[in-house]
């Protein structure tokens, strides 16, 4: 029998708590009840980035978003909605809140342009613990198109697309791969920065629990690009969903051939480890996570030499922040002119948000480069929960306040900069 | 006297075993740590005689890193462990007020461990979960939304 639609239930921590996986079992068992288990496909997914409304529950093909929903709540809808086929709409996700999601939704049955999800496109659609829904969604497509380049091939479109690094600094994530291509050694490593410290920010977690194959591909291109053959990532040991999520894509990885010796019959072999970390803000800096990795106290070295040419265990070493490296597959897939046609002429492309503090709506967005904080804060955010906005503080305790003076500045690396102020991670 | 010996060979055989399953390279020595503060709650003195024999490392070495992060302790704890964020986004939101109520109720400040070895308080740097907070972590168990005159109820479930 062919599935007809699909169920994704929220599993993010916040949905965790709020008994997600309970609703899982009692769809299961309601299912079973109607005889739909064969036609009606169950899932557990990430969020969609809307922790007020979560567990979430999105029905497709109609693309219909409850939440949030109770266990009290599943047999009524499995018997209106997959039953009878009558969408239940006093259990809508509050609309008007979650304007820039159902849009998004829309958007890809091709009517309403809105909220661009290149980062997250996969998150909160697939399952994150099955390799096979990734390569559905266009996953390891870009590693075959890379391994057809030559490296400097590769570098030339990185750089061409005008990624800057999402960690923090902003630095030309092209830039930095040549750095490390062009420094002669027998061995190199790429590792990717997961350790997502910033108090108020959780936009990497979200990419490595819903999406974690995702960095696995953009690791090994990157490794292809500088010549490295082994890696590692970094996650805070507090992100223990996000550790097992690693753990078991790396495992599917390895099966299907993804990781290996002479991956694609190519010349590239790569490996990959977790390191869990234990605890630590500072290891976010790199040379400290650096130090972490090789055992030691997580101290900042003395810069330069730089990690790019000596970095783990002294060898030449790409890092990378999570986000950037979520960037490099649909660059690849895509082309550089379609990843400058978003965001701005310094500033191409989107950027994840976590939108916290005293809004109407606390959610996670992704938008493109440029957009102005008084946006984030009325479109997304739907407005101050009281008072007026004075200021705002950008990407965790390292970041900058925004004063309100500065809401209608464009945000992007450059015209941050340029007042002043930093973007944060 | 007997029985504290037969229980120091356990814990080395123990040890050994984390070694072997883990690694003797200097790179092993963070998740051997962190394996050794799962399993016994702490790194005793004895575990890190023991690791710097097996590991070749001198046992300065291993306490500087154990005593570096924040996931690894050098004293002993509770049976449960809780964590309280502290950062803003928790703070803001009423943090502050579950923090005080949790001490009164524990009658711990941060960082202490119960007479009965049953709770020991620690604060926490983000956990990434600002959408509910404030958060408090038992264990492996995360609470969220939490509020003063929920944290009674909260402790309970441990008895």
């Amino acid at each position: 029998m062919t599935v007809r639609s699909m169920i994704l239930i929220s599993n993010d921590p916040e949905s965790r708590i709020r008994g997600s996986e309970k609703l899982f079992s009692e769809f299961q068992q309601q299912l079973a009840h109607y005889d739909l288990a064969d036609e009606v496909s169950l899932t557990l997914a990430t969020d969609l980035g809307s922790s007020y409304a979560s567990p979430l529950v999105i029905v497709y093909p109609e693309a219909v978003i409850y939440g949030p929903i109770t266990v009290a709540d599943v047999p009524y809808i499995v018997k209106e909605h997959l039953y009878k086929g009558r969408i239940v709409d006093e259990k809508r996700a509050p609309v008007h809140e979650l304007s820039g999601k159902v849009a998004w939704l829309s958007a890809r049955e091709g009517t309403l342009p809105a909220e661009n999800r290149v980062v997250l496109k996969n998150v909160g659609v697939i399952d994150a613990e099955d390799i096979e829904d990734y390569i559905a969604n266009e996953g390891y497509q870009a590693l075959g198109m890379a391994l057809e380049m030559s490296p400097d091939e590769l570098i030339d479109l990185i750089k061409a697309s005008g990624l800057l690094g999402r960690g923090g600094a902003g630095f030309p994530a092209g830039l930095k791969w040549s750095f490390v291509k062009n420094t002669d050694s027998d061995k190199k490593y790429v590792i990717c920065n997961a350790d997502e410290s910033e108090p108020g920010t959780f936009k990497d977690r979200v990419v490595l629990e819903g999406d974690p194959h995702a960095i696995l591909e953009a690791m090994l291109i990157s490794a292809y690009a500088v010549g490295a053959d082994e890696g590692y990532i970094y996650i805070r040991g507090e992100y223990q969903l996000a550790i097992e999520r690693m753990e078991t894509a790396i495992q599917q990885a390895e099966q299907y051939g993804f990781l290996g010796e002479n991956i694609f019959g190519s010349e590239l072999s790569f490996k990959v480890h977790v390191h869990a970390g234990a605890g630590a803000y500072i290891c976010g800096e790199e040379t400290a996570l650096i130090e972490s990795i090789e055992g030691k106290r997580g101290e900042p070295r003395n810069r330069p030499p730089y990690p790019t040419t000596f970095g783990l265990w002294g060898k030449p070493t790409l890092i990378n922040n999570v986000e950037t490296f979520a960037n490099i597959p649909p660059i690849i897939r895509n082309g550089s002119d379609w990843y400058r046609s978003l965001g701005t002429a310094s500033s191409p492309g989107t950027k994840v948000y976590t939108i916290l503090g005293n809004v109407n709506v606390t959610e996670l967005i992704e938008v493109p480069m440029g957009i102005t904080l008084r946006e984030v804060i009325t479109i997304y955010a739907k407005g101050m929960k009281s008072g007026s906005f004075k200021m705002a503080q950008t990407g965790g305790s390292s970041g900058s306040i925004i004063p309100a003076s500065l809401q209608d500045t464009p945000m992007d690396f450059d015209s941050y900069n340029k007042t002043g102020v930093s973007l944060g991670s | 006297m007997v029985s504290d010996q037969i229980k120091e060979t356990e814990q080395l055989e123990d040890i050994r075993e984390i070694v072997e399953k883990i690694g003797s390279t200097r790179a092993d020595l963070i998740p051997v740590l962190q394996e050794i503060t799962n399993k016994f709650g702490y790194i005793s003195q004895l575990a890190i005689k023991e690791l710097s024999d097996l590991m070749s490392l001198p046992t300065k070495e291993i306490l500087s890193v154990a005593t570096f992060y924040r996931m690894l302790s050098t004293q002993p704890r509770g049976e449960h462990i809780i964590q309280f964020c502290e950062s803003a986004p928790c703070h803001v939101v009423g943090g502050r007020e579950v923090f005080s109520a949790l001490q009164d109720a524990l009658g711990l400040e941060p960082g202490q461990t119960s007479a009965d070895n049953k709770w020991t308080l620690l604060t926490t740097s983000c956990l990434g979960v600002c959408g509910i907070g404030p958060v408090i972590l038992v264990d492996t168990d995360m609470y969220g939304n939490v509020t003063s005159d929920q944290v009674k109820n909260i402790l309970s479930r441990y008895d």
